[in-house]
């Protein structure tokens, strides 16, 4: 062995050193040339927004909710205090509570309506964040990475709608079934309604859009003046939740 | 000088002191672990009231923290000599509040291993972000302010040139974390109970109120236990500032009575209507609100006349009334009371649970036991040069005779 101390701490430092750069290496490689490609069928848009025909809807809505909780891991906590939702129903008293006026037909009272984040184009959420781990993407989505959020729950907070969850303990055990294909969540972290942005990107509308088929629910670009969402809002009387809240909301409803 | 904390002395009641608050610290620290380990479902936190008494104890003792320009300012701006014996130890205060403040943020978080996120991605169109950077700049001030000037105090010179920028920076400074502190509710939509601009002069001049009176109480203690003496000249100086932010705060509470009962706007009218009355049988912050009511009003008919207000026995009273209806107020009442009124109209109630007392009981002994340190540190500083000045004295006269 001809090998010394002094030679071996040598060549070690040096190939230390090398591991060091190697990241730097990585870096600049990856910026030459791009390594995933976006997927030629997906589905795009400036401005994503959403029509909820309740008529239509009616007798879907566990259907809807369903396939949505089940296309994100959404966890079944089974009670109210702690519960996560991206989808669900509630009274017009409490979705519309500043248009109900008591004088509603029974109708409408007794009615259950479909809530989602509303992907508003002003959100307050986004606007409190202090990690950026809520943004607003390209296309209007008011996207989540739970991998930056620091579960300080200003959000929760900002979202007037009440449509943000945040995961008080471990979910995972209260998955039936994991859905190999999107993430499940840790304890510590908001979630929300991401207008299923990873099926969009594979050329799939949202999967509460797929399960609706009477098209109670219309997904399409707000700011396409042929985009079906624009035909409806052109022709029919839609209303909002909250919409004098000024964050502008991007779900419309037909009552 | 940092051994100074540590000198023995023959001083038994001391140690055992700080042995109680090291065993609640610890008992603090046993529920956050169990906390970091089952998630915050171990409080009485839920979806619709997401912040509960962290946030709100994080809010109380930013106004505690805040409250050490009410020293400065009129000390070095305005030459009130009587405070030059306790200014340190209203930054010292400071510096307490200001760790029991990070201590809160970081229980409250879910997430508290990623809390460089908040440096790494800086985002300043969010006030907590602000919040995180003028909270740890209040920290880095007051200490070295407080350390050099005390250090200046126990090599018998005057504190370095520096350190009297850094104090005028610490003036506009403490202001701003108590408004950034306001402006993480003001700016909500849909929290009709926080969304008015009142919120930051409210908390200024609550602020104003409960850490001078705080500082009050340290006097007290000091002067019974560790045998130092403010002065009565700066403890009634004090009692006057408590007196006027006392009654400004409590005319503020009040004025919010008036637009939202005046106008009628349901919204604006919710929050207080399920604090103070109940709604629907949701009355669990009533007996706390009424509590509230009876401290700020026995503090005030204490404080304001003279006879009162300059008796040691009814100032301590006066004092304590004032801390503790604030800290109802600011510390528990607030928050939840914009977000148990939910903006779809329903109630949902909080009732915090023992883990979560736990833990807020083991910030209070940690914070506690950094400012009792602190203030064996300054009692010896100032004993020590309180018998140098008046060797040197007696030495003086011994000359001229």
């Amino acid at each position: 062995m001809d090998i010394n101390r002094r030679k071996f701490l040598k060549v070690s430092g040096v190939f230390t050193l090398g591991l060091g750069l190697l990241p730097l290496g990585n870096a600049l490689a990856s910026n030459k040339k791009v390594k995933y490609a976006p997927n030629p069928k997906a589905l795009k848009a400036k401005n994503w927004a959403m029509v909820v025909d309740m008529n239509k809807l009616e007798s879907e809505l566990d259907e809807c909710i369903s396939a949505c909780h089940k296309t994100h891991n959404v966890p079944d906590i089974g009670n109210k205090k702690e519960e996560v939702k991206w989808i669900w129903t509630d009274s017009f008293e409490s979705l519309f509570h500043d248009i109900e006026h008591g004088h509603l037909t029974g109708k409408i009272r007794h009615k259950n309506f479909l809530a989602l984040c509303n992907h508003c184009e002003n959100p307050a959420c986004v606007r409190v964040c202090p990690t950026k781990a809520t943004f607003k993407s390209n296309d209007g989505i008011v996207m989540m990475d739970f991998h930056r959020c620091i579960g300080c729950r200003y959000c929760m907070a900002a979202c007037p709608y009440g449509a943000r969850s945040f995961n008080f303990k471990d979910p995972r055990p209260y998955l039936k079934e994991i859905n190999p294909k999107y993430p499940t969540r840790t304890k510590g972290v908001v979630e929300k309604c991401n207008f299923c942005s990873e099926r969009l990107a594979e050329g799939l509308l949202p999967a509460c859009v797929e399960a609706s088929k009477n098209g109670g629910l219309v997904f399409g670009d707000l700011d396409d003046p042929n985009s079906e969402v624009r035909k409806i809002l052109d022709s029919q009387y839609t209303i909002q939740r909250s919409y004098s809240f000024g964050t502008k909301p991007k779900v419309f409803y037909i009552v | 000088m940092l051994e100074k904390a540590l000198i023995k002395e023959n001083n038994k009641k001391f140690w055992n002191w700080i042995l109680f608050l090291l065993v609640l610290s610890a008992v603090g620290f046993g529920s956050y672990l169990w906390q970091l380990n089952q998630g915050l479902t171990v409080t009485g936190m839920s979806r619709d009231v997401s912040w509960g008494l962290y946030i709100g104890q994080f809010t109380f003792f930013v106004g505690v923290a805040a409250s050490a320009v009410m020293l400065v300012l009129p000390y070095y701006l305005h030459n009130v000599k009587e405070f030059g014996r306790i200014t340190v130890i209203g930054e010292f205060l400071a510096v307490a509040s200001v760790l029991m403040c990070m201590m809160f943020i970081i229980v409250d978080m879910g997430m508290p291993m990623r809390v460089v996120n908040m440096f790494l991605y800086p985002t300043p169109n969010s006030p907590m972000f602000w919040d995180a950077m003028v909270l740890t700049g209040y920290l880095l001030l007051n200490i070295f302010i407080g350390w050099n000037v005390l250090e200046a105090e126990s090599k018998g010179v005057h504190p370095p040139k520096w350190v009297k920028v850094l104090i005028y920076i610490s003036i506009p400074w403490a202001v701003s974390i108590h408004t950034v502190t306001a402006f993480l509710y003001a700016g909500l939509p849909g929290r009709h109970y926080w969304l008015t601009a009142l919120i930051a002069p409210k908390f200024l001049a609550s602020a104003f109120a409960t850490g001078p009176a705080l500082l009050i109480l340290i006097c007290f203690i000091l002067k019974k236990f560790a045998n130092f003496d403010a002065g009565k000249k700066a403890i009634q100086k004090l009692a006057l500032i408590v007196t006027y932010s006392m009654s400004i705060t409590i005319f503020m509470v009040v004025v919010e009575f008036f637009t939202a009962f005046f106008s009628q706007v349901p919204a604006h009218m919710h929050a207080l209507q399920y604090l103070f009355a109940g709604v629907h049988g949701h009355n669990g912050f009533v007996p706390f609100m009424w509590v509230f009511v009876i401290l700020s009003v026995l503090a005030l008919v204490l404080l304001i006349p003279r006879k009162t207000r300059e008796n040691d026995k009814t100032l301590i009273i006066a004092c304590a009334a004032v801390f503790f209806s604030m800290m109802i107020e600011k510390g528990l009442s607030f928050v939840i009371g914009g977000l148990a009124v939910t903006p779809f109209g329903r109630i949902t109630e909080y009732t915090p649970r023992l883990p979560e007392i736990l833990i807020i009981i083991g910030i209070w002994a940690i914070g506690t036991l950094i400012a009792s340190l602190f203030y064996k540190v300054v009692v010896s500083v100032k004993r020590e040069t309180d018998v140098t000045s008046k060797n040197f004295k007696s030495q003086e006269t011994l000359e001229h005779s």
